[in-house]
């Protein structure tokens, strides 16, 4: 039986370029970051949970030829590389912070609905990045 | 390819999420174009060739979707909701729902009730796909003309 995400790939153009990204504007803490030869995982996770993490790694070799890796990057700068989503216990406060960290590429203000709220961004790449804040239900109301 | 069409790809997403955001607001391509510092003309064409459809009908398709929605979940009037996403006529708005869903709005009211799946991947999953571009017919974004611009 399977019983958690332990990590999942966000495809990025310049590793440095996500990690100040991921860290110092979006506030997720830094994981491993571990050389072997040219290849360099690196991971960002939530504040606190060390067994779920994101790798941020960049398209090219060992892992993928250069035309392969071309086309990844194509990808990535159109947006057509899917999003992740995280969980914050206020996204309003989150959207004024990361607002006045510079951060201008939303592509949703926080906004309302039946589940809660959420709102949606960009990393500097291009890929999305959604923030929900699910609506508090009372215990026992889900079946 | 280069960094510089990396760039520019990304500067044309950003673009069209202005486009996303910014539905219900009367758009002309100069702005949305200005969101990527091009030219109109070099907007339009560049934008087909990276997202394959024109910037008008990318905003048509965001527009119907959002009517879409709203037809299903509220009980606005129709003319309500062709104004609510940003559509300036009524005859436009029924017009345009029906080449790309194929259906008018208020028969699409009648045959569906609220979806229950969270309003982003209903704006992303469930945006009509409509017929080929060749086909469209209304365009007041005027790109239908500067597309076919060699």
């Amino acid at each position: 039986m399977i019983t958690k995400l332990g990590s999942v790939s966000v495809k990025v153009l310049d590793q440095d370029e996500a990690l100040d990204f991921y860290v110092n504007k979006l506030g997720l803490e830094k994981g491993q970051d571990i050389k072997q030869g040219a290849y360099r995982w690196l991971t960002v996770r939530v504040p606190g949970d060390a067994t779920t993490e994101i790798q941020l790694e960049e398209p090219g070799p060992p892992v993928h030829d250069e035309a392969t890796a071309e086309q990844l990057r194509e990808l990535i700068s159109k947006g057509a590389m899917g999003s992740v989503v995280l969980l914050s216990d206020d996204v309003r406060g989150l959207y004024a912070t990361l607002k006045s960290r510079g951060v201008n590429d939303f592509t949703q203000e926080p906004t309302d609905h039946f589940y809660g709220t959420d709102m949606g961004l960009r990393d500097p790449f291009g890929n999305g990045i959604r923030v929900l804040q699910p609506k508090k239900v009372a215990q026992g109301a889900r079946a | 390819m280069s960094r510089e069409v990396e760039q520019f790809n990304r500067r044309l997403l950003r673009a069209r999420d202005a486009m996303d955001r910014a539905y219900a607001e009367p758009l002309d391509v100069r702005a949305v174009a200005a969101v990527a510092h091009v030219s109109e003309a070099h907007f339009i064409r560049s934008f087909r060739g990276v997202f394959g459809e024109t910037p008008h009908r990318y905003l048509q398709r965001r527009r119907v979707e959002r009517s879409m929605f709203l037809l299903r979940e509220t009980e606005r009037s129709v003319t309500d909701v062709c104004f609510d996403v940003g559509f300036t006529s009524r005859g436009t708005f029924s017009r345009t729902f029906r080449e790309i869903v194929g259906e008018t709005p208020s028969h699409y009211r009648q045959g569906h009730g609220p979806v229950v799946t969270p309003t982003c991947f209903q704006m992303a999953g469930m945006r009509p796909v409509g017929p080929p571009m060749a086909d469209m017919q209304s365009s007041s974004f005027g790109d239908t003309v500067a597309a076919a611009a060699p």
